[in-house]
């Protein structure tokens, strides 16, 4: 058997602001990845990226992220997406900042 | 310093409003992003985690105090009010928008400043000793000889597609302080038998993946001699080098595969064609820029007022003691300006920062400054007499950290906070050490220290010539940092030595804490600075005290 699939999200940056920003169910990008659609199957997420990457004049450098699904939404794996999700660590800027 | 003329001015006007169609067009849907992205590279435009970021290019690390006030209200009106200085004498926005960008380019461009060859496989901005100039101990001003080298590199139509980026360092004196040895080609300068100046050529050095030494070309090279002799080293290197692996395409790699001898004689017959080709032009050249490299006008005036300060003020004579470098001039000083206080980002300076310098600069200091690849700001030639009001100055902006050279005085690059290349954050864990040895009130007991902190392989951050150097890494998902110990960034480099495994981020600290005390413990008195003591002492001590479990397992 092949191993679970781990949920994930589209992501990219947008283009004029260069911002961090998410997929949505609804085809939209939201700057906050509690709005992002949570992607459950493989086949799924290929479609949603190839949507993302069609989306060239707004957004740039589409891909997957793995997620782990909680109550407050979805939240990464990793440490460099969870930075993304906020900002950088010495000033209070970025997400941090905006969506506070 | 040296004045773009209008060759210069038109072509960056020209880049600038080509760059800003090339926008527009992207902006509009007519460029992909593959189709925009190296030329948005090409101008010196990233894109990183959280936003874009310019990188400006300040040549040799010079500039006058209306380039710093450019660079001041850059920072204020399409970025976030600061700058961030690079170990590369560059300035980072780290929050620009798209739109905004060729406004920022112009702006620059006004003051004679650009983004171009920030990036891609060409030669890229031409680093230099930041005390060029001033320094006691220099032979001669290096700056006309990168300059020389900027005008040959910039836009050569040959060599905008290298295998890779190319870097070029020059120093002036024997003492290097602009770290030629890990450059792709590094210029030192030295004098022959009979006195005249030229310079020693070391190629291959690097930093990176695979770290090398540079080794020396050639022992001495008349000056007379240097653009065709760099032309041949270019081009040898542009046929030679691969193209197939991005990490064997630096020179360092072929003069690694094919030998130094073999790529010396290459160099040799190549150089011996081209120099024909130059014709004095070049020497033309480097006679009119060496005339706009002319040293200040000194001043003659008393420095009792500096003397009564020194004595008077232990605030000032700590700042005077740690952040002054002689001067050629004896009533002269050189001055490093912190831009590290201690928990703050290295290389950081606020856009009212960045204009106390710019007015300190025009008023007090002939109008010079420069950039360090150490990330400080510096103003080299100030007359001591001025050497209190500078100070209370700085002071009231908290520019007046007394600790060039010491364990806070850390290299950090921009790591995971901002660079998408990164593998872990680098400023938090720089902002720690700073802090924590400030508490303890250690910092000038340690004295002399180098650290540097790269946020992946790349080595921006100069780990591996760090006196203590740190990398930190991604393993398995989380932060882990590998300690080297043992680096040496001058004429006499050296890569340092892996410690063991790494730490984790909350590790870190109380690591070097513990290579600290071991130092302290077993120096032989406090004027054995750290790196000597290393010398003497070897790993053995230190590893001892990183890793005390492995110790007591063998015992
Ligand atoms: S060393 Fe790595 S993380 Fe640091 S600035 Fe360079 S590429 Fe980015």
């Amino acid at each position: 058997m092949s191993k679970p699939f781990t949920p994930k999200v589209v992501t990219a940056n947008a283009l004029l602001e260069g911002d961090v920003i998410y997929l949505t169910k609804d085809d939209q990008w939201s700057r906050s990845l509690k709005d992002a659609e949570v992607i459950e199957d493989e086949a799924h997420g290929d479609l949603r990226v190839l949507f993302g990457q069609s989306q060239r004049n707004d957004v740039v450098g589409v891909y997957l992220i793995d997620v782990t699904v909680t109550e407050n939404g979805p939240e990464p794996t990793h440490f460099r997406e969870e930075f993304r999700t906020k900002g950088p660590s010495n000033y209070n800027h970025g997400k941090q900042a905006e969506l506070a | 310093m040296y004045q773009y003329n209008s060759f210069d001015r038109d072509f960056l006007a020209e880049r600038n409003a080509q760059f800003r169609a090339q926008v527009e067009r992207r902006i509009d849907g007519s460029l992909t992003e593959d189709e925009f992205k190296p030329l948005r590279l090409m101008n010196g435009l990233y894109l990183q985690l959280h936003a874009y970021m310019l990188r400006v290019a300040i040549p040799y690390g010079t500039l006058n105090g209306e380039q710093m006030d450019t660079l001041a209200m850059i920072a204020d009106k399409w970025d976030k009010g600061y700058g961030h200085f690079t170990t590369r004498q560059n300035i980072q926005y780290n929050w620009p928008e798209l739109r905004d960008v060729p406004d920022m380019l112009d702006a620059l461009g006004e003051v004679g400043m650009h983004a171009i060859q920030t990036s891609g496989n060409t030669i890229r901005n031409v680093t230099s000793d930041h005390f060029a100039g001033a320094a006691a101990d220099e032979i001669e001003d290096p700056r006309p000889t990168a300059e020389l080298l900027r005008q040959w590199s910039t836009d050569h139509p040959e060599f905008q597609f290298l295998p890779r980026k190319f870097k070029i360092a020059v120093t002036g004196s024997p003492n290097d302080r602009a770290v030629t040895k890990a450059h792709d080609i590094g210029l030192r300068m030295v004098r022959n038998d009979a006195g005249e100046p030229g310079y020693e050529v070391i190629v291959g050095g690097g930093l990176g993946r695979t770290p090398m030494i540079g080794k020396v070309l050639r022992d001495f090279l008349p000056k007379a001699d240097l653009l065709p002799y760099a032309e041949a080293i270019v081009s040898v290197y542009n046929l030679l080098g691969r193209r197939d692996n991005k990490y064997k395409a630096r020179i360092k790699i072929t003069v690694h595969e094919n030998g130094i001898d073999t790529i010396r004689d290459l160099v040799e017959q190549r150089f011996e064609l081209l120099r024909p080709q130059f014709g004095g032009v070049d020497q033309e050249m480097l006679k009119n820029i060496e005339a706009q490299f002319t040293a200040p006008d000194f001043l003659t005036s008393s420095v009792a007022p500096f003397k009564d300060a020194y004595h008077h003020d232990p605030v000032f004579r700590s700042w005077v003691d740690t952040n002054i470098e002689k001067h050629r001039n004896d009533d002269y000083a050189i001055v490093s300006i912190s831009i590290k206080k201690q928990g703050q980002t290295p290389g950081d300076a606020t856009s009212e920062q960045m204009r106390v310098m710019a007015e300190i600069a025009r008023e007090f200091a002939h109008n010079e400054l420069r950039i360090s690849h150490e990330q400080n700001v510096i103003l080299p030639h100030v007359h001591k007499s001025h050497l209190p009001e500078i100070h209370a100055r700085l002071k009231a902006v908290e520019l007046a950290t007394a600790n060039i050279g010491l364990i806070s005085d850390i290299i950090a690059c921009p790591g995971m906070d901002y660079c998408a290349l990164a593998t872990a954050r680098s400023i938090p864990v720089a902002q720690q050490i700073a802090t924590r040895f400030d508490e303890l009130k250690l910092e000038h007991d340690i004295g002399e220290l180098k650290i540097k902190i790269s946020g992946c392989i790349n080595a921006c951050g100069h780990h591996h010539v760090g006196h203590i150097g740190i990398l930190g890494l991604d393993r398995a998902g989380v932060e882990n940092y590998q300690i080297t110990l043992g680096g040496d960034h001058t004429e006499t480099a050296e890569v340092g030595q892996r410690a063991g495994p790494g730490f984790a981020y909350d590790e870190i600290v109380p690591a070097i804490e513990r290579i600290i005390d071991t130092y302290l413990d077993l120096r032989t008195d406090a004027d054995e600075p750290f790196i000597t003591a290393y010398r003497r002492l070897g790993m053995a001590p230190f590893k001892a005290a990183l890793y005390p479990e492995v110790k007591a397992d063998a015992a």
